[in-house]
């Protein structure tokens, strides 16, 4: 198990496989609104991030490219919540 | 290409959240119409398939043969669970009298899942065809440049998916 959790790549699947579980389950559990919402979406762009950087090699990859996927990142997530954001203000 | 994909994604998901923003309460009715258990199996399904395509790239690298065709049908067998549960849930909801003109909830869900489908598709023919070059042999350590490539077109297809996800089934 130490072995296998030496590896990044491991680590990430693993990581994604728990976020994927937890998200689930907080909405299982009835949660919704804004807490919920930013863990949410916040664990959406963890699982993202290590897609990018670990399964794409990203990471090893030259700096233009690692910029402009983690500014699409960044910009979709942060675009996202900030429309839910609105859309929580205007039907409040 | 792939950047060019995910840009168009991201303008997907955006005006999706702004029609949601809209009418929240459409949204979240017609959410609960949906199949959470088999959006979370397809997601797992997904996220387990990009992990075996990327210990492919790292067995080639290490010109272990064997393990590079394991992996890339481990992962086509995750697609096609991944297809197979996504047509099935479909049939689910079309037995519901649920389509994409039932409301703008559902013309998103269909087109936006449809679209996604449409990019797994192409992914997995993909991984049908660079797993027939590995069976050739062609993947060597210092070659792996068309395997890196297939690989990260399947990434996106996890990745997209990894926002569909809690956009259309968890957000509330």
């Amino acid at each position: 198990m130490i072995d296998f959790l030496r590896s990044r790549i491991h680590r990430s699947w693993l990581f994604l496989m728990v976020a994927t579980a937890a998200t689930f389950g907080l909405r299982a559990e009835g949660a919704a609104g804004l807490g919920a919402a930013e863990a949410t979406l916040g664990i959406a762009y963890m699982k993202g991030r290590l897609v990018i950087l670990n399964f794409m090699e990203v990471r090893h990859a030259p700096l233009w490219l690692r910029l402009v996927l983690e500014a699409w990142l960044l910009a979709v997530s942060v675009t996202l919540l900030t429309i839910y954001w609105i859309s929580v203000g205007r039907h409040a | 290409m792939i950047i060019a994909e995910m840009m168009m994604f991201g303008v997907f998901f955006i005006t999706y959240m702004v029609y949601r923003a809209k009418d929240v309460e459409l949204f979240n009715v017609s959410q609960l119409a949906l199949n959470r258990n088999l959006a979370l199996l397809n997601t797992l399904f997904l996220v387990t398939s990009s992990w075996t395509v990327a210990q492919a790239v790292i067995a080639a690298r290490q010109d272990r043969l064997i393990a590079v065709r394991g992996y890339l049908l481990t992962a086509i067998g995750l697609a096609v669970a991944f297809m197979t549960a996504k047509c099935f849930e479909y049939s689910i909801e079309f037995e519901h009298g649920i389509t994409a003109a039932t409301n703008m909830f559902f013309m998103f869900y269909f087109c936006l899942t449809m679209i996604h489908m449409l990019h797994v598709i192409i992914g997995t023919v993909i991984l049908g065809v660079v797993w027939a070059n590995a069976r050739r042999g062609v993947y060597r350590p210092g070659r792996t440049e068309g395997l890196e490539t297939a690989a990260s077109y399947w990434h996106m297809v996890d990745l997209l998916w990894i926002f569909l996800f809690p956009l259309l089934y968890l957000l509330r």
